[in-house]
């Protein structure tokens, strides 16, 4: 238990967020709980999701009530011994600063702004969180996602150490034009990337089809990775869903959006209107569908995946970890589970594909496990 | 992401569409402006500064300064429409539309249809709307419900900067006539704008707020007060749910439907006038196809049937406001049989 007075505040999640909503308190004022416990739920624009203890504790109080909205950095409550002073706690509140801006959002200490990288004739959008002598983590995207699906992985895991999260071509903020959509060139991207940003070692962390084109990565420069987290990766057999595949593509009205991502969650509460109109956002800019068309075809061509990176996983030296949702619907599970005899596999219960984000705190710990040990 | 002014987004669509497409022009009255005087040309630019820059860029043959006369504005670029250009005419103030409306309504609107769907016309017609400036009577209209009532045209009444521009592309890429309805007070209006090239779909409703107690179905400026309304109404405990058309036709039917399914009560705002209007249209609709939903009458916020007046004094009491918006809703919400 920490000796010290901490504070919780409010979390940054994703670029965009500038304030979130103390939806409810899930341990009440004075109680201890222990690392990983659920302590309260924050809802944002974009996301619903709960903060989880980091270390062992005691909740000491309750600044922000259920129902009120602060900027991000604002004091929510406070961890203290069991037996601390009221009034320690008292000057703990007093003193705790939050700058405001003039337009009342509260300034970060570190400001997450995403950056620009040319690599190749292509703009890449890329995320820098973290500083550190710790080997550097690089964040790998999935079909049609982008950096923003690593909101609550990228902040967890940036203590001691550079983490990127990259937005492949064809994604988010990077340039639309994909060629062919194969395999080699988001390797090559990726691999230029990490060059580019100076990268000589790092953990390459990839969900989905963004897991095979890491593990592709630690196949070509397996002196360059130090270890390799696969999250309901692409890759691992033939089977995907091909009406997701197809559908995403198609979609551009928000009705057939929200039956498609419905597809990717085990709780369908994480498909926010905003979440579907980010989606709707990016996929009515010029090129996007002619890209994820490409990247379809080339991968996942008559509802089969095209790629298989399964020798290459399991004859890797660096350290390989599985993680992948009990209920995801995209690429079946049985995926890891064939491979759990020869590599670490977790399967994560109550997630579909993306249990990164359902369930935020178990993926989190996993990696942080992973790459400290 | 980069935030812009509705008048940027708009000349960004123009740039980034002319760019594209050599076949897309610009006519209109000083949509390069300027010519002959001190500022020389392009010193105009349009009249709210929109079009600026473009003649600089795309030269005369592409941005069309015309003298005032907005039948052979919407003649000429009916017929190069329907010969293979795709011109954007500009009809600077709506209140016009009487000048030349043969031309859109008997002409433009119907060559698809009269020729035997051999012809198009990929037309687009940027025109100003809304009150609030003190402009009188005969500059203040917001008569995109007579757009609205033509079959074969499309009529596009955006209300921020995002759609503004991704509407105005769809616009310019449509094989039909469109008429492109901007609000005159929303120029310097902001949000985020991706500097690529985008298009919004029509028909296709923004729901601007969640809620489960009262369904808002506002347009243009509209949109902002019913948000106004909405915040002061949530602190009430009143939960709104904010559907923003975005274009009147072709009309995103579903989204309203589906919303007053689940509130069973609907407030219509707009700034028009009440008779053979959209929020008179959008009450119709939904008391023909959800009447069974309804759990309280539909309550319109509009302009009275009058011309719009002059006095500022009147004026704003002639536009409907958050307050007035606010009441509806409350009345709707409180309705008991």
């Amino acid at each position: 238990m920490s000796t010290a007075v901490t504070a919780i505040t409010m979390p940054k999640w994703g670029l965009t967020m500038t304030e979130g909503k103390v939806v409810r308190w899930l341990k009440p004022e004075g109680e201890s709980f222990v690392q990983g416990e659920e302590l309260l739920e924050i809802e944002t624009s974009k996301i619903t999701n709960v903060v989880e203890a980091d270390t062992d504790g005691t909740l000491h109080r309750i600044v922000a009530p259920e129902g009120t909205t602060l900027p991000i950095g604002a004091l929510l409550a406070v961890l203290a011994r069991k037996d601390a002073a009221a009034a320690e706690i008292d000057e703990f509140v007093a003193g705790f600063v939050v700058v405001e801006s003039q337009d009342g959002a509260a300034e970060v200490v570190e400001t997450a702004a995403p950056r620009m990288l040319d690599v190749g004739g292509r703009r890449l959008r890329y995320l820098e969180l973290g500083a550190g002598a710790g080997v550097p983590v690089l964040l790998v995207h999935g079909f049609g996602a982008d950096l923003n699906s690593w909101m609550f992985t990228q902040p967890a895991v940036s203590e001691g150490r550079r983490t990127i999260a990259l937005d492949l071509p064809g994604h988010g903020g990077s340039t639309k034009d994909v060629g062919t959509g194969d395999a080699g060139t988001f390797v090559a991207v990726v691999e230029n990337a990490l060059d580019a940003l100076g990268v000589e070692r790092v953990h390459l962390v990839g969900h989905s089809m963004g897991g095979a084109i890491a593990a592709m990565v630690a196949v070509q420069k397996p002196e360059q990775v130090a270890s390799l987290t696969l999250i309901a990766t692409a890759g691992l057999g033939p089977e995907i869903n091909a009406a997701f595949i197809e559908g995403f593509v198609r979609a551009s009205r928000r009705r057939d959006a929200v039956e498609v991502l419905n597809l990717l969650v085990h709780d369908p509460a994480l498909v926010s209107r905003t979440m579907v109109e980010d989606v709707l956002r990016y996929k009515r800019i010029d090129g996007v569908t002619t890209a994820l068309d490409a990247i379809a075809h080339t991968w996942f061509a008559g509802g089969r995946q095209a790629y298989d990176v399964l020798a290459g996983v399991t004859g890797l030296a660096a350290p390989v970890q599985v993680i992948w949702g009990r209920n995801d619907r995209i690429v079946p599970v049985a995926h890891a589970e064939a491979l759990a005899s020869r590599v670490p596999v977790h399967i994560v219960d109550a997630a579909g594909h993306l249990p990164h984000m359902e369930k935020a705190g178990d993926v989190n710990r996993l990696i942080k496990g992973f790459i400290e040990s | 992401m980069p935030v812009k002014t509705i008048r940027q987004a708009l000349h960004e669509a123009l740039a980034q569409e002319m760019r594209r497409d050599p076949r897309v022009v610009v006519i209109g009255e000083d949509v390069s402006g300027g010519a002959g005087t001190q500022g020389g040309r392009d010193a105009a630019g349009g009249v709210l500064g929109v079009t600026k820059g473009l003649i600089t860029e795309f030269g005369e043959a592409r941005v069309i300064d015309t003298p005032i006369t907005e039948s052979a504005i919407m003649g000429a670029a009916a017929g190069a429409a329907v010969t293979g250009l795709r011109p954007v005419a500009e009809l600077m103030f709506s209140d016009f539309l009487g000048v030349c409306f043969d031309q859109i309504f008997n002409q433009a609107a119907k060559f698809r249809y009269m020729f035997g769907g051999k012809a198009r016309t990929p037309l687009v017609i940027r025109t100003m709307v809304g009150a609030g400036r003190s402009a009188a009577a005969q500059h203040s209209q917001s008569p995109y419900h007579i757009f609205t009532s033509v079959p074969g045209l499309k009529v596009v009444v955006p209300s921020n900067a995002y759609d503004a521009k991704g509407l105005l592309i769809q616009a310019i890429r449509d094989d039909d006539p469109v008429v492109f309805c901007e609000h005159k007070l929303m120029y310097d209006l902001r949000t985020e704008v991706p500097d690529e090239a985008y298009t919004i779909p029509f028909g296709e409703a923004n729901v601007v707020r969640d809620g489960d107690d009262v369904t808002i179905v506002a347009l243009a400026r509209m949109v902002h007060y019913a948000g106004e309304a909405a915040e002061t109404l949530a602190a009430e405990g009143i939960e709104c749910e904010i559907i923003d058309p975005r274009t009147t036709s072709p009309l995103d039917e579903d989204t309203i439907l589906d919303s007053v399914a689940r509130t069973g009560r609907l407030v219509v705002v707009d700034e028009a006038t009440p008779r053979c209007g959209m929020a008179t249209d959008i009450a119709a609709l939904v008391a023909d196809k959800a009447f069974a939903a309804l759990r309280a009458p539909v309550r319109r916020v509009t302009a009275p049937h009058t011309p719009v007046p002059f006095a500022p004094s009147l004026e704003k009491l002639y536009i409907p406001d958050p307050e007035r918006i606010a009441a509806a809703v409350r009345e709707v919400h409180g309705y008991a049989r």
